[in-house]
C-alpha cells in the first residue's frame, strides 16, 4: 500500500478553540495577511452577497409571477435587476471564486503563501468596502439602474442625471482595484512559489484554471477602467466620448464594455470548471482524463476568449464581414469549452464512482453547463442571435451556465473543501437534499425561459401583458424560484450548524490526491512544516504501480489531543498581522467613492475626496517601509 | 534542494556596458530625428508610405527600448513571455476595433 | 513499491531573507512584468479610442488643421505644436537613458573609478536625479502645452478630440508624475544611506516602470502627433 513519504510529526487534528490555531479574536481576523483566513473572509462576505443578490431576484420574479403585476415601480424594477446582476457578477460569483483562489492556491502548489500577503489582503478589504458601498444605495432607492452593463449613452447625465450611475461607475471601479491587485497577487504566486518539483504540468487543475483567470483579469479590467473612465469623464467633468451630439459613437461603450465583457465570464466559469476537475477525479478513484488536454483548452479558451466579444453585439448593425468574423471565433471557442465536457466524462467513465454533496454538484455542473452551452451554441449564429438577443431566451442560456455552471461548481467546491477550511464536516444528507431541490428549482426557474424567449418575451421589462403566451412561464419561473430558496435555506442551515458542532474532519477525509490534503484541517498558518519535493500529479495517490487508489477516511484515527506545533516552535518565519491594508482599502473606498459627493455639495465632495487620499497615501508609505516579517 | 535552474545568477551575466547604453540612445535620437523630418518633408508626408514607415519606425524604437532598457534581451525568458502575450493580445484587440470602426480596411471586394 | 510522490525536503530554516522561488527571480520583478502587460491594455484602450475618433468632431479646434467656427467667423489655427512635443519626446528619450545609468550605476558599485568620467558614470544618486528632473522638464512641456491650448479654444471638454487627447495624454503625464515621486524617494534612500548593489532590484523595478512610460509615449508621439 503506497505510503506517503515520512509526515513531519503534526498530530492533523487542529487546536478545537481557535480557527488555524495561531491567533484568535475580531482583530486578528481584521488584521490577518493568512490567506487561509483571507479566504474565509471572502467566502462569508460573498455567501451574503449571493443571498442579497438572491433577494433581488425573489422580489423580481414575484414582480413577474404574473402579468400587469404592480409590486415594484418600473425604476425600482431597474434597480433590482441591475444589482442583481451587478452583486451576482462582482460580488458573489467572482468573489466566491477568489475563497477559493485564496484558501487552495498556495496549498496547492505547497507553497507558505501568497507573493504578497498584505496586498491580498487589501484585496479584500476594497472588495468589501466597495461591495457595501455599491450596495447601500438600494435601500435610498438610489441603486444603478442601467442594468450591470450600463450601456452609454443611456448611463450618461443626459439621460440618467441622478446619483444612482455614479455609485455604480465608482463602485465598478473600487471593486476592479481589488480584482486586479489579486491578479498580479496570484500570477507572482504561481509563477514563483511552487514547491520543489511542482513543475506547471503537476499543478491541480484548480491551480491551472486560475493561473489563466488571473491573466484574462489583468488584461480585461483596464479595458472596463477605461470605459468607466471615459463614462465618469463625462458625467463629472463633461467631456464628450459618450455624448451623441459632439459625434459620439453610440457602440463605443459596448465594444470596450464587451471585450471586458466576455473574458470576465471566463473568469466566471473557470474556478468552477478547476473545481469540478479537482472532485471528479477524487470520487470516481481515477485520475483526471486527459490532463495536459485540459490545461491547454483552459488556455486556448482564455486567449480566444479576447476575440470574441462582438458576439454579444450581433444586433447592432456591424455589418457582414464584422458578423461573420466573431461568428467563427464564437464557434470556434466552443471547441475546447466541450473538450472538458468529454474530459470529465471519461474521467467518470468506469471509474469507481462515490456520490457525496460535492460529487452531485459537480455532476450537475456537467449537465448545466452543457444545456447552458448548447444555447450558447445557438447564439454563436448572428441569424439565430437576431431572434434570441434580448429575449428572455438569453437570460435562460447565461443563468444555466452561470447558476448550472459557476454556483454549481462553487457549490461543490464548499462541500468538498469545507472539511479543509474548518476542520469540519458538513452534513451529507442535508447537502444531497440541497443539490436535488436546487436542480429542481434550477430548472423550473430557468428551463421555461427558453420558451417565453423564443416566444418574443423581451428581456428588462417590469411587467407585461397577458395572453402572449408567457403567462405559464413566468409562473413557473417564480415558483422554481421559490424552490431555490428553499434549497439554499437548506445549504446555509447545513453550513452553519456544521461549523458550530459538525463532526470533525481529518486530514483527508475524501481520499483525495493533491497536497492541500497532505496537512492538517485546518491547516495550522504556516501551511507545510515542511516544504514538500513534489515528483508527480497526484502526490497522495500511488497511480503508478495500479495499486487499489481507496484509503480509509481519516476521521476519528488520528489523535485529538496533539497540538499542532506553532510557526514559531518550527522557526518558520510568518508575515506578521497589519491593519495598514486596511487603512489603505478605506482611504482608497472613501476617496474614490466620495466622488459622488461632487453632485451634491462641493465643499463635502472636498473633504471627503482629499480625506481619503491622505488615508491612502499615509497608509501606503506605512506599509511599504514596513518589512513584511517579524524580526527573526 | 532540487529547483528549475537558478538563472538569478545568470541575468546579468550578458549585463550591457554604459556605452552600450550611450549607442541605444544615440540610434534613437537618430530615428526620433527621421520621424520628426518625415513630418515636415512633404513628399513623404503625404504619401501612402507615410503611415507604414512611421508606425515602423515606432515599432522599432519600441522594441529597443524594451530590449535593451528593459533588459528583455538579457533576462529570463520568462519576462519575454510575460510580456509579449499581453502586449499580442492588446496588438490584435486595436487592430480589431479599428476595423469595427471602419477607421482601417482591407478591400475583399464583398459590398454590402 | 513505487516510489512515493511526497517527500520532505528542507526545514523550515532556510527561509531567511532568500525564499525559496520555482524560477529564481524575485516576485516583485514578476509583478511588475505582469502589471506592465496589464497597463498594455490600458493605455491601448485610451489610443484606440483617440484614433476611433480621430476626423469625428463636430467642431474645432482640431489637431492639425486649422477651422473656423460657422457661429462666429472666430479662427482657430492646427493646435497640435510639433516643435514642442518634439523637444519634450527627446526629453523623454533622454530621461529613459539617465534612467538606465542609474540602475547601471546601482549594479556596478564594485567598480574602482578613478576618472572623472567613470566618477560620473557610477554617481548613481545624480543619474535618479537627472531621471526625475528630466520628468519634470518632459510635464512641464505637458502642462505648458495645455494650457496652450486651453488658451487656443480648446478645454477639454470642447470636442471628442479634445476628450480622447486630454484623458490620453493626461493619463500618461499621470503616470510619469507617480514615475518622478519614486525616482525622488530611491535618489533621497540613495542619498541618506547609498543603495546598494544587492537592492538593485528597488531601482530596476522603477526603471522598468519608466521605461515603459517612455515607451508608451514613442507610441502617442507618432500616432497623436506626427500622423494627420
Amino acid at each position: 500500500m503506497a505510503t506517503t513519504a515520512a509526515q513531519p510529526t503534526y498530530a492533523p487534528a487542529a487546536s478545537t478553540s481557535s480557527y488555524s490555531g495561531e491567533k484568535t479574536g475580531v482583530w486578528s481576523w481584521i488584521t490577518t495577511t493568512d490567506h487561509k483566513r483571507i479566504g474565509v473572509l471572502y467566502l462569508f462576505t460573498s455567501l451574503f452577497f449571493f443571498i442579497f443578490g438572491g433577494l433581488e431576484a425573489a422580489v423580481i420574479r414575484a414582480q413577474l409571477a404574473a402579468p400587469n403585476q404592480t409590486l415594484v415601480s418600473a425604476e425600482l424594477y431597474n434597480q433590482l435587476f441591475t444589482m442583481h446582476g451587478t452583486t451576482m457578477v462582482f460580488l458573489a460569483i467572482m468573489p466566491l471564486s477568489a475563497a477559493f483562489f485564496n484558501f487552495l492556491i498556495p496549498l496547492q502548489i505547497g507553497a507558505r503563501d501568497v507573493a504578497f500577503p498584505r496586498l491580498n489582503a487589501f484585496s479584500y478589504w476594497v472588495y468589501l468596502f466597495g461591495g457595501i458601498f455599491i450596495t447601500l444605495p438600494i435601500f435610498a432607492g438610489i441603486a444603478p439602474n442601467g442594468g450591470w452593463f450600463g450601456y452609454a449613452p443611456i448611463t450618461t447625465m443626459a439621460y440618467n442625471p441622478g446619483l444612482n450611475i455614479d455609485f455604480w461607475v465608482l463602485g465598478l471601479q473600487i471593486l476592479g482595484i481589488s480584482s486586479l491587485a489579486a491578479g498580479f497577487n496570484f500570477i507572482t504566486t504561481i509563477i514563483n512559489m511552487r514547491a520543489p518539483g511542482m513543475h506547471l504540468m503537476r499543478m491541480p487543475m484548480f491551480t491551472w484554471m486560475s493561473f489563466v483567470v488571473q491573466f484574462l483579469v489583468v488584461l480585461a479590467f483596464p479595458v472596463i477602467t477605461v470605459a468607466l473612465v471615459f463614462l465618469q469623464f463625462d458625467r463629472f467633468f463633461g467631456t464628450n466620448f459618450y455624448t451623441l451630439t459632439a459625434g459620439a459613437d453610440p457602440l463605443l461603450w459596448q465594444h470596450l464594455f464587451w471585450i471586458f465583457g466576455h473574458p470576465e465570464v471566463y473568469i466566471l466559469i473557470l474556478p468552477a470548471f478547476g473545481l469540478v476537475s479537482e472532485v471528479l477525479p477524487t470520487f470516481s478513484r481515477k485520475p483526471l482524463f486527459g490532463y495536459a488536454v485540459m490545461v491547454y483548452s483552459g488556455i486556448l479558451i482564455g486567449f480566444l476568449g479576447f476575440g470574441v466579444w462582438a458576439h454579444h453585439m450581433f444586433s447592432v448593425g456591424m455589418g457582414p464581414i464584422a458578423d461573420t468574423v466573431f461568428s467563427l471565433t464564437t464557434l470556434l471557442i466552443a471547441i475546447p469549452t466541450g473538450v472538458k465536457i468529454f474530459n470529465w466524462m471519461s474521467t467518470m467513465w468506469g471509474g469507481k464512482l462515490q456520490f457525496t454533496a460535492s460529487m452531485c454538484f459537480a455532476v450537475g455542473l456537467v449537465a448545466m453547463f452543457t444545456i447552458g452551452g448548447l444555447s450558447g451554441v445557438t447564439h454563436a449564429s448572428p441569424p439565430t442571435d437576431l431572434q434570441q438577443t434580448d429575449t428572455y431566451y438569453v437570460v435562460a442560456h447565461f443563468h444555466y451556465v452561470l447558476f448550472g455552471g459557476s454556483i454549481m461548481g462553487i457549490f461543490a467546491g464548499i462541500y468538498h473543501y469545507f472539511p479543509k477550511m474548518f476542520g469540519k464536516m458538513m452534513n451529507e444528507t442535508l447537502g444531497k437534499w440541497h443539490f436535488w431541490i436546487n436542480m429542481i428549482g434550477m430548472n423550473l426557474t430557468f428551463g421555461p425561459m427558453h420558451l417565453s424567449g423564443l416566444l418574443g418575451m423581451p428581456r428588462r421589462i417590469y411587467t407585461y401583458d397577458a395572453n402572449q403566451g408567457w403567462d405559464l412561464f413566468n409562473m413557473m419561473s417564480t415558483v422554481g424560484t421559490g424552490i431555490i430558496i428553499v434549497a439554499t435555506l437548506i445549504f446555509l442551515y447545513n453550513f452553519f450548524t456544521s461549523l458550530k458542532s459538525g463532526p470533525r474532519a481529518g486530514r483527508d477525509p475524501w481520499g483525495a490526491s493533491t497536497l492541500e490534503w497532505s496537512i492538517p484541517s485546518p491547516p495550522p498558518e504556516y501551511n507545510f512544516a515542511v516544504l514538500p519535493n513534489v515528483t508527480s500529479r497526484y502526490p497522495l495517490w500511488d497511480v503508478t504501480d495500479g495499486h487499489d487508489l481507496s484509503r480509509e477516511h481519516h476521521e476519528g484515527h488520528e489523535n485529538r489531543d496533539d497540538k499542532v506545533p506553532t510557526a514559531r516552535e518550527l522557526g518558520i518565519p510568518m508575515p506578521s498581522n497589519t491593519f495598514k491594508p486596511v487603512m489603505a482599502a478605506l482611504g482608497l473606498c472613501i476617496m474614490l467613492g466620495g466622488m459622488t459627493l461632487k453632485h451634491v455639495n462641493f465643499y463635502a465632495f472636498f473633504i471627503v475626496v482629499s480625506g481619503g487620499a491622505a488615508t491612502l497615501v499615509i497608509s501606503l508609505y506605512a506599509w511599504l517601509t514596513t518589512p513584511l516579517e517579524e524580526s527573526h | 534542494m532540487a529547483h528549475e535552474p537558478d538563472a538569478a545568477h545568470d541575468e546579468h551575466a550578458h549585463h550591457p556596458t554604459a556605452k552600450t547604453y550611450l549607442w541605444t540612445a544615440l540610434f534613437l535620437t537618430i530615428v526620433t530625428i527621421v520621424e520628426i523630418s518625415a513630418y515636415y518633408i512633404k513628399p513623404w508626408e503625404q504619401s501612402a508610405i507615410y503611415v507604414p514607415s512611421m508606425i515602423f519606425m515606432s515599432a522599432v524604437k519600441f522594441g529597443v527600448v524594451c530590449a535593451v532598457y528593459m533588459h528583455l534581451k538579457y533576462d529570463h525568458k520568462l519576462f519575454r513571455n510575460l510580456f509579449v502575450g499581453p502586449l499580442m493580445i492588446a496588438l490584435v484587440t486595436c487592430v480589431g476595433l479599428l476595423f469595427l470602426f471602419g477607421k482601417v480596411g482591407i478591400n475583399l471586394g464583398i459590398t454590402g | 513499491m513505487s516510489a512515493t510522490a511526497l517527500e520532505p525536503t528542507t526545514t523550515g530554516h532556510a527561509e531567511h531573507g532568500h525564499h525559496h522561488t520555482s524560477t529564481g527571480l524575485d516576485n516583485r520583478k514578476i509583478a511588475i512584468w505582469a502589471f506592465i502587460g496589464s497597463e498594455c491594455m490600458l493605455f491601448v484602450s485610451l489610443i484606440s479610442t483617440y484614433l476611433i475618433y480621430k476626423g469625428k468632431s463636430r467642431v474645432g479646434p482640431y489637431p492639425h488643421e486649422a477651422w473656423t467656427d460657422p457661429a462666429t467667423g472666430e479662427t482657430f489655427k492646427a493646435i497640435l505644436n510639433i516643435p514642442v512635443t518634439s523637444f519634450s519626446t527627446f526629453v523623454l528619450l533622454m530621461s529613459s537613458l539617465a534612467m538606465v545609468l542609474a540602475h547601471n550605476a546601482v549594479v556596478n558599485r564594485h567598480v574602482k573609478r578613478t576618472t572623472f568620467f567613470s566618477r560620473l558614470e557610477g554617481n548613481s544618486f545624480f543619474w535618479l536625479v537627472s531621471t526625475a528632473l528630466l520628468g519634470i522638464v518632459f510635464l512641464m512641456c505637458q502642462a505648458y502645452e495645455f494650457t496652450a491650448f486651453v488658451n487656443e479654444g480648446l478645454g477639454l471638454t470642447t470636442n471628442l478630440f479634445s476628450s480622447s487627447f486630454f484623458v490620453l495624454t493626461g493619463f500618461h503625464g499621470a503616470h510619469v508624475t507617480a514615475g518622478v515621486l519614486w525616482l525622488f524617494t530611491l535618489a533621497s534612500i540613495d542619498k541618506k544611506r547609498g543603495l546598494r548593489t544587492d537592492e538593485a532590484l528597488n531601482v530596476d523595478l522603477c526603471a522598468l516602470y519608466w521605461h515603459f512610460v517612455d515607451v508608451v509615449w514613442i507610441a502617442i508621439f507618432v500616432l497623436l502627433y506626427l500622423i494627420k
